[in-house]
Formats: structure tokens, C-alpha cells, sequence
């Protein structure tokens, strides 16, 4: 079935699967915002405990969720992996060190003896939620702002700063993004307790910060957004593989995608409806508006970037060395056989779904957590 | 065309990955068994209705999370590192070695991570039939987890399942069964996981026999031993079957290898099998770190030629056999395989070329010859060799690799009785009068990691200047970055990863001596 899709086809497929990975990871870093929130929606130890009970049954998904990225982006394309990984290195070792503390800091906070003090291990949880949220977001920036590398004929590359990735905070549109994925993360946060937890102070106070992350993050967005319309992008030709700057490439992309577009939109529209209906309807359920609206948004810029002769990996030092989904790619022998294992993502995304909602049926509440003999 | 990267770079780089990766191992092995003895005990709590099985599965379960988190910790690092610091390695093997792990985060992490909230959080919430399942899925998870980073591990020992690609300078899949069955990759992945459980087996033992000498919570203990004896015992059977089956793999695929970690130089018919030895300066050459002659031996007669090749009288080549090359049993020298490379390294170097100029009929001509099969075999398959000039670059550290493997080895028969006595004691209701043997049961625990750790370094120590076996050595794997970087990011780590070590260990001990909740 597969062997008859030709490899730009096959390509093409797996550009689309890494953009539902990277948009269903961003939806979930309501965790990691969340977790900034927990000084200013938690104020009594009681309510701390509630509210690192209600993320610390999710986290792992995030966690799992980057890992798998890394993964198949690794198996789809290789040269990005070792472009910008082997380049960006502070980047993103810096982002990896802000998940290693995550990952400790759920189960060792409330245990006795556990050297560093639980204040330590809540530190950790917002340097997480901080930094793995601004730093993917601005790291990402880069696939329309492009970085400073260039390859060698043996596909090594040779990075351009010393700075190994960091120069992308110099670039503001790198920052709105990281910035507006931080801000989603956190209204996305807030509505996720709001959704689960069975507290009156604490679902109030969610609330206000919902309102209150909002406005930053329209703000860093919209700015986002505009902006990306309305610059020079990174074009392909797709018969020489040749790359030049296009004038209101990504413009041309939203218009040359309109089924694409419209994904966009009922993105945007979603987010937006999860917001207003639980600030003035009293829902509960924004949670899930915001949260498909995130994942449909995220993947719609996704495919703004890579497809449509686009490159997503530009060069800003070397414009020939640009990664695209074609010169980046793995062999066709590879994806044809990634593409059957890829067969079970919606089975493996049913059972998750599944279990989920058993686990979720009832609020979380303090009487659970006085009664459960596994809490963080 | 191809550059190396200078020395202290790659040392560092080494040794960046070497911390991370023995760090990540601390943790696993031990997930790796757990899992399953924490399914055995629910599964007899299930089948019983006896509360106190569920007591018992829920104070291992306890353990199990505290090291679960710092095991995740710092396996995510490792994934990425393959990136960050061996970027030219990435794309070198990417076509491969992708596939494996992407299947790893689609198919193994998912489960393990959503069935083990389920694990820790479900009691109340599902049936206790679901809950058993969610045990049993997060046991499967966590062991096919490692198959897939193994089978990579494996396609590096014994790059199997695929053609170079002068086009994309890379190796390029066409065989995804040969990757995945591979007599390496199988081997690791039963060899690597049996370890885990056996460690897990003596981790339990050990436990219990302190609470057996406190004179506490004597229930737990006794049912605890025998679940993890009779686990251990199976497992550690296994583990040896298995270990034998990877290096008769080693003696065939990796000789370097196999002479280094049997500390032959000079190979013989009927090798004996060095069973303990004590390296000393070579008389010879004593400034050489990896020439050496042992001081004191105990030597197997002929059995090096039988566990290599399951023949007494076989020839089994030593590290001067390998270097020298020796005629009469057909082994070729270094240097001619050295020159064979750098042949296959220029004709890819003149096909860049003409492709560069434009000459697109003499880099059709050389990629045709690049591809045949007479040069593949001919030439490219020592293309790695081409990367060195010294031949005594090609052996391994010869002292660590022996010794390693040596402690393995001992210690896995070690765990073997370890476990035959657990299960004769506690049959026979002695266990707690063995003073003496609990002490040891107790002891035993830091061996099995030691074992562990051992029996990486004999892997990944062993197969040096590889990374991948033959085609491409380390010092052209790593990412073009400034030592002074690397070395930062060490230190950082290896801080960071210490700090959290030393965490857990306190909230480790900390619980055990909490004990179960009444």
C-alpha cells in the first residue's frame, strides 16, 4: 500500500504525522503551564497538593509526547535531527535539562528525605514549565526565521555562532512565538483545573489567571501571526531543489492551502471559544474547545512551514543549505516501512483517549487526596 | 572532504555519553524486572484475594516509582544526545536507526507511561482485573522499550539490513527484518533485559533480608524472597545461556572484541579460556597501556576455542593475529584493510566531486562502481579503516574491557547461587536464621549493579574506535563543537545527575526503612 506513494508523497505523510506530534505536544504543555501557575493558584499546601496531583497524572504524556517527536523526526528526517540538535546545542540542551528536573520533581517533592527540600522540587516545576515552553517555542520560531549553519558535501554541519542556537532570542519573532506557546501553555493550564478540580478557591483563581494570560497571549500571537504574513519567506523550487527568499511566502501559503487555512481557523476560533465560554458561560468544558483548537492551530503552522515547496529548516548563513522535507528526508525503503508502523498511531491515540476518561470520570478533590495511598 | 575532530573532543564527547548512558542504566535494569515481580505478586493478590499481596505489591510499587522518575530523568537525555553531540554519527546511520526508535516512542512509551498512571492511580478508579492488565502492559512496555534502542545498539555492533548511498553519504535501509532480527540485536536485547531481571531479583532478596535481620515486617520478606527467587533463578539461568549465545556472536563478528575481553594477544588452536588473570607492564614494550602479560592466571584449556566456535581445537585469533594479519588462517593485516578504506574513502571524495563540476557522466560511472558489489565487499566494507594511519589505533583498552567482563561473568554465577540458596532456605524456613546470608543477600545488591555496568563497559569499551563496526569510528561520529562546550555540559550534568542520585537514594532508604503502610 504504501510502496505505490511516491517518496515526495511519502514525505509529504510524514511531515503531516511529525505536525500532529509537535501540535499535540504543545496542547499538552498544559502541564508545564500549569505548573508556572501552581505559587498563584495555590496558595495553601492543601491546594498545592491538588493541583500537583491533577498535572502529575498527565506529565508524563508531555514527556512521552517530546520524546516520541524527537523520535520520529529523527526517523522521518535525520538531517534536521542532526542539523539542528548537533548546531543548536545550548538550545536545546538547555531544553532538555529543564524536562530532567521535571521529571524527578512530581514523585520526590512530598517524599521524606529527599535532600533538596520540597520548595526545591516546586522550583523545578516552574523552571519546566518556564523555560521548556519559551525555549521550544522560540526554537520552532526558527523554521521561519531560520538559522545560522551551513553543510558541508558530507552533510556535516558546521555551526555559524558561538552562541550554538541561543542568537534565535535576538530575532523578536522567534520570541512571540516562544512567548505565545508560554502564554497558551498557562490558559491552557488554568482551564485545565478548572476542568478537573473540585475546589471552589482554586477553580476562582484559575480564573482570573485565565483572564489575565490571555491578554498576553492574543497579544504575542496576533503579532506572530501578522508578522508571518506579511515576511519574505524561504521558498523551494521544487524541480532544482533550489532555495530563495519569496516575498509573502507564508501568505502565499495560507492562500495557496485553503483547506489547510481553514484548519487554521477553526484553530484560532476553537482556543478562543474555550476561553470566552468558561470566563462568561460558566463552562467547563473550555478545556477541551482550547485544547483541539491548540492541536489544529499548532498543526496547520506546522504545515505552513514545511509543505508547499517551503524549506522549514532554513539557512540564513548558507540559503543552499536549507533543510527540506525532501533533501532532509529519510530513504524511501525507510518511510515506506515507518508508514506501516505508523498504521497503529490511532490505536495507540484510542487506548490513551480511553483510559484517560476512566481516569478523569471524577473531579479530583481533597478528600481523594487524603484518602489515596499514591499522591505527589 | 572529511574532517576529524580534534582528540579532546572526542573524549569528551565520550565521555558526556558514557555518564549519561551509565547513569540511564543505573535505573533501568532495575525497572526492567520490577515491573514484572510487581505483576507476579498482583497477579496472586488477584487470583487469592489475600490483602496481603496487595500490600506487598504496593510497597514494591513504591520503590519502583521512586526510581521510575530519575530512570526517566535521564533517558531522555540519551535520546537526544545522539543528536546533539554525534550529529554526524545521525545522519551516518539516520535511515536505520531512526526506524527502531521512532517505533520505540510510538509503540513502547506510550504504553508504558499511560498504564503506569493507571498502575499508581487506578487502584480505586478501575476494576482489579484493568488494574492487573495496566500492571502487566506497563512490565511489557518497559521491556520493549529497550528492545528497540538495543536493536540500534545491536545494528551498530553488526550493521546489517543495508546498502551506502553515495548520494546522501549514508547508510540506507533495505532490510527492516535483518535490523530487527539480527543474531547481535537479539541477543543484547534477551541478554540486557535478563540482567534487569535478575538485579530486580536481588534488589527484592536483599531488601527482605534486612527486614529479616531488623526482625520487621517478616511476612512481607519471606513471600517477597521466594516470588524474586524463583524470578531470579529463571532469569539468571537465562542471563548466562543468553551471555554465552552474545559472545560466540562477539567471536564471529567483533574479534578485536572477543581478544580484547579474553586478554589474547597471540591467538592459538585450542585457546584456553584465561578464567581469572592479573594484567602486569609487558616485558616487551612497557610504555604500551594496551600491550600486556598477566602476572597470574588461571587458565581452562581449550575452552576459548570451544566457547567461541563450539569446537575444542578451533583457531581463535589474538590482537597481534588481528593487527598483523596472519596468512595461514586468513586474517588480513590492518594495513591493507586501512589502505582499502582510504581507497573507498577517495573514489566517494572523486564522485562529490564530478558531481560538484558538474561531470555528470563520470559521477554516474563512479557511483555505479561505488554501489557494485565487488567493491562493496572489495572496499567499502572497510571504509572506516580508511580513517586511520596507526594500526595500533584499532585496539580497544585492553585491561578495562578484560576486567569488566571478567566481573561480569563471575558475578553472574555468583547471582546463580545467590538465588539457588534464597530458594532452598526459604523453602526450607531457615532464611531467617542465616545470619551469614542475609548479610550477603544484602551485600549482593551493589554487586548486581556493578555487574550491570560492567557488562556495558565490555559493549560499548570493547568495540572501540567504533561506533559503527567497521564503517565509521568515533572520531568521525562526533558534532563540530568546541570541547570547552562539551565539557561544560559534563560537568553540568554529571553535577545535576549526582544531586538527583544522590535524592533518591536517600528517599530510597528513607521508605525501605518506612516499610510498608499498615
Amino acid at each position: 500500500m504504501f510502496e505505490n506513494i511516491s517518496h515526495l508523497g511519502l514525505q509529504q505523510y510524514w511531515w503531516v504525522l511529525v505536525s500532529v506530534l509537535g501540535a499535540l505536544f504543545v496542547f499538552l504543555t498544559f502541564v508545564q503551564g500549569g505548573q508556572t501557575l501552581l505559587y498563584s493558584v495555590g496558595k495553601t499546601e492543601g491546594e498545592k497538593t491538588i493541583i500537583l496531583n491533577t498535572l502529575g497524572r498527565k506529565w508524563e504524556f508531555t514527556f512521552t509526547t517530546l520524546v516520541t517527536f524527537g523520535g520520529a523526526f529523527f526517523a522521518s528526517f535525520p538531517l534536521f535531527y542532526s542539523t539542528s540538535f548537533g548546531g543548536a546545542y545550548w538550545v536545546w540542551l538547555a531544553i532538555l535539562a529543564a524536562f530532567v528536573i521535571q521529571a524527578v520533581a512530581y514523585e520526590y517533592r512530598k517524599k521524606p528525605a529527599n535532600l533538596l527540600g520540597s520548595k526545591t522540587f516546586e522550583i523545578f516545576l516552574v523552571l519546566n514549565g518556564l523555560l521548556g515552553t519559551i525555549l521550544i517555542g522560540t526554537a520552532v520560531g526558527t523554521f521561519f526565521n531560520g538559522a545560522m549553519f551551513s553543510l558541508n558535501d558530507m552533510n556535516q554541519v558546521d555551526w555559524q555562532t558561538p552562541f550554538r542556537g541561543l542568537e534565535a532570542v535576538l530575532t523578536f519573532h522567534n520570541v512571540a512565538l516562544g512567548l505565545s506557546v508560554f502564554f497558551l501553555s498557562r490558559v491552557l493550564g488554568a482551564l485545565y483545573f478548572i476542568f478537573t478540580v473540585d475546589h471552589e478557591t482554586i477553580v476562582t483563581r484559575a480564573k482570573k489567571q485565565l483572564l489575565y494570560n490571555t491578554v498576553p497571549f492574543l497579544v504575542f500571537f496576533l503579532y506572530f501571526l501578522i508578522w508571518l504574513l506579511l515576511k519574505e519567506g524561504f521558498a523551494v523550487n521544487p524541480n532544482t531543489g533550489e532555495v530563495f527568499m519569496e516575498k509573502y511566502k507564508y501568505l502565499h501559503n495560507v492562500l495557496q492551502m485553503p483547506f489547510n487555512t481553514i484548519i487554521l481557523l477553526l484553530g484560532v476560533v476553537g482556543v478562543l471559544w474555550g476561553i470566552i465560554s468558561t470566563l462568561f458561560m460558566k463552562s467547563e468544558k473550555g478545556f477541551w474547545f482550547a485544547g483541539t483548537g491548540t492541536v489544529l492551530t499548532v498543526f496547520a503552522l506546522f504545515l505552513i512551514a514545511g509543505l508547499n515547496n517551503t524549506s522549514f529548516y532554513p539557512s540564513i548563513y548558507d540559503l543552499q543549505s536549507s533543510l527540506t522535507i525532501q533533501n532532509a528526508s529519510s530513504s524511501k525503503f525507510t518511510l515506506t516501512t515507518m508508514s506501516y508502523v505508523s498504521l497503529l498511531i490511532p490505536f495507540v491515540l484510542a487506548y490513551i483517549v480511553y483510559f484517560w476518561r476512566i481516569m478523569n470520570r471524577k473531579k479530583i478533590s481533597e478528600e481523594e487526596m487524603n484518602k489515596e495511598s499514591h499522591a505527589y | 572532504m572529511i574532517e576529524i575532530a580534534d582528540v579532546s573532543l572526542v573524549d569528551w564527547s565520550r565521555a558526556q555519553f558514557a555518564l549519561t548512558a551509565m547513569y540511564h542504566w543505573i535505573f533501568v535494569p532495575l525497572t526492567l524486572g520490577i515491573t514484572f515481580i510487581i505483576a507476579f505478586m498482583e497477579t496472586l493478590y488477584v487470583k487469592t484475594g489475600k490483602e496481603e499481596w496487595k500490600k506487598i505489591t504496593k510497597f514494591w510499587m513504591t520503590l519502583f516509582g521512586i526510581n521510575f522518575a530519575i530512570g526517566v530523568a535521564t533517558g531522555i537525555i540519551l535520546e537526544f544526545e545522539f543528536g546533539t553531540n554525534w550529529s554526524n554519527y545521525s545522519w551516518f546511520v539516520g535511515d536505520i536507526f531512526g526506524a527502531p526508535l521512532a517505533i520505540e516512542g510510538i509503540l513502547a512509551f506510550f504504553m508504558e507511561s499511560t498504564f503506569i498512571a493507571i498502575m499508581f492511580f487506578g487502584w480505586n478508579k478501575v476494576s482489579k482485573k484493568t488494574h492487573l492488565l495496566a500492571t502487566w502492559l506497563t512490565a511489557i512496555g518497559a521491556n520493549l522499550s529497550a528492545l528497540w534502542i538495543l536493536v540500534a545498539n545491536g545494528w551498530m555492533q553488526k550493521p546489517v539490513g543495508m546498502i551506502f548511498n553515495p548520494e546522501t553519504a549514508r547508510n540506507e535501509m533495505n532490510n527492516f527484518w535483518e535490523v530487527l532480527f539480527s543474531q547481535t540485536a537479539v541477543d543484547k536485547w534477551l541478554h540486557a533485559t535478563s540482567s534487569g531481571f535478575v538485579l530486580a531479583s536481588v534488589f527484592v532478596i536483599g531488601i527482605s533480608a534486612w527486614y529479616l535481620l531488623k526482625k520487621r515486617e517478616i511476612m512481607l520478606a519471606k513471600k517477597s524472597i521466594l516470588v524474586a527467587a524463583v524470578f531470579g533463578l529463571i532469569s539468571s539461568v537465562y542471563l548466562v545461556m543468553t551471555g554465552d549465545n552474545s559472545t560466540r556472536t562477539i567471536a564471529n563478528d567483533q574479534n578485536m572484541k572477543f581478544a580484547a575481553l579474553e586478554g589474547l594477544y597471540n591467538g592459538s588452536e585450542g585457546a584456553g579460556l584465561v578464567a581469572i588473570g592479573v594484567f602486569t607492564e609487558s616485558e616487551t614494550d612497557p610504555q604500551n597501556e594496551n600491550l600486556k602479560d598477566f602476572s597470574m592466571k588461571l587458565e581452562i584449556p581449550n575452552f576459548l576455542s570451544y566457547m567461541a566456535f563450539l569446537d575444542w581445537n578451533a583457531f581463535v585469533p589474538g590482537i597481534n593475529d588481528l593487527i598483523n594479519g596472519n596468512e595461514k588462517y586468513g586474517y588480513m593485516p590492518a594495513t591493507e584493510k586501512i589502505e582499502r578504506g582510504k581507497v573507498a574513502i577517495q573514489k566517494l571524495g572523486e564522485f562529490k566531486n564530478a558531481k560538484k563540476a558538474g561531470n555528470g557522466q563520470l559521477a554516474n560511472a563512479l557511483k555505479t562502481e561505488l554501489t557494485s558489489a565487488g567493491f562493496q565487499e572489495d572496499y567499502f566494507k572497510y571504509f572506516g579503516y580508511g580513517y586511520f594511519d596507526d594500526p595500533q589505533d584499532l585496539v580497544p583498552n585492553v585491561p578495562l574491557t578484560f576486567y569488566s567482563f571478567h566481573v561480569m561473568v563471575l558475578l553472574g554465577f555468583f547471582f546463580i547461587l545467590l538465588f539457588v540458596l534464597s530458594l532452598f532456605y526459604i523453602v526450607k524456613g531457615t532464611f531467617d536464621k542465616k545470619r551469614w546470608f542475609m548479610r550477603l543477600a544484602i551485600i549482593a545488591i551493589p554487586l548486581a549493579y556493578i555487574a550491570g555496568q560492567a557488562g556495558w563497559i565490555v559493549a560499548e569499551v570493547g568495540r572501540q574506535p567504533w561506533v559503527v563496526q567497521d564503517l565509521m569510528p568515533t572520531m568521525a561520529a562526533v558534532t563540530r563543537i568546541s570541547a570547552g562546550s562539551v565539557q561544560t555540559t559534563f560537568w553540568l550534568f554529571a553535577v545535576l545527575f549526582t544531586v538527583l542520585l544522590i535524592a533518591e537514594l536517600k528517599i530510597m532508604f528513607r521508605q525501605i526503612k518506612i516499610g510498608p503502610k499498615h
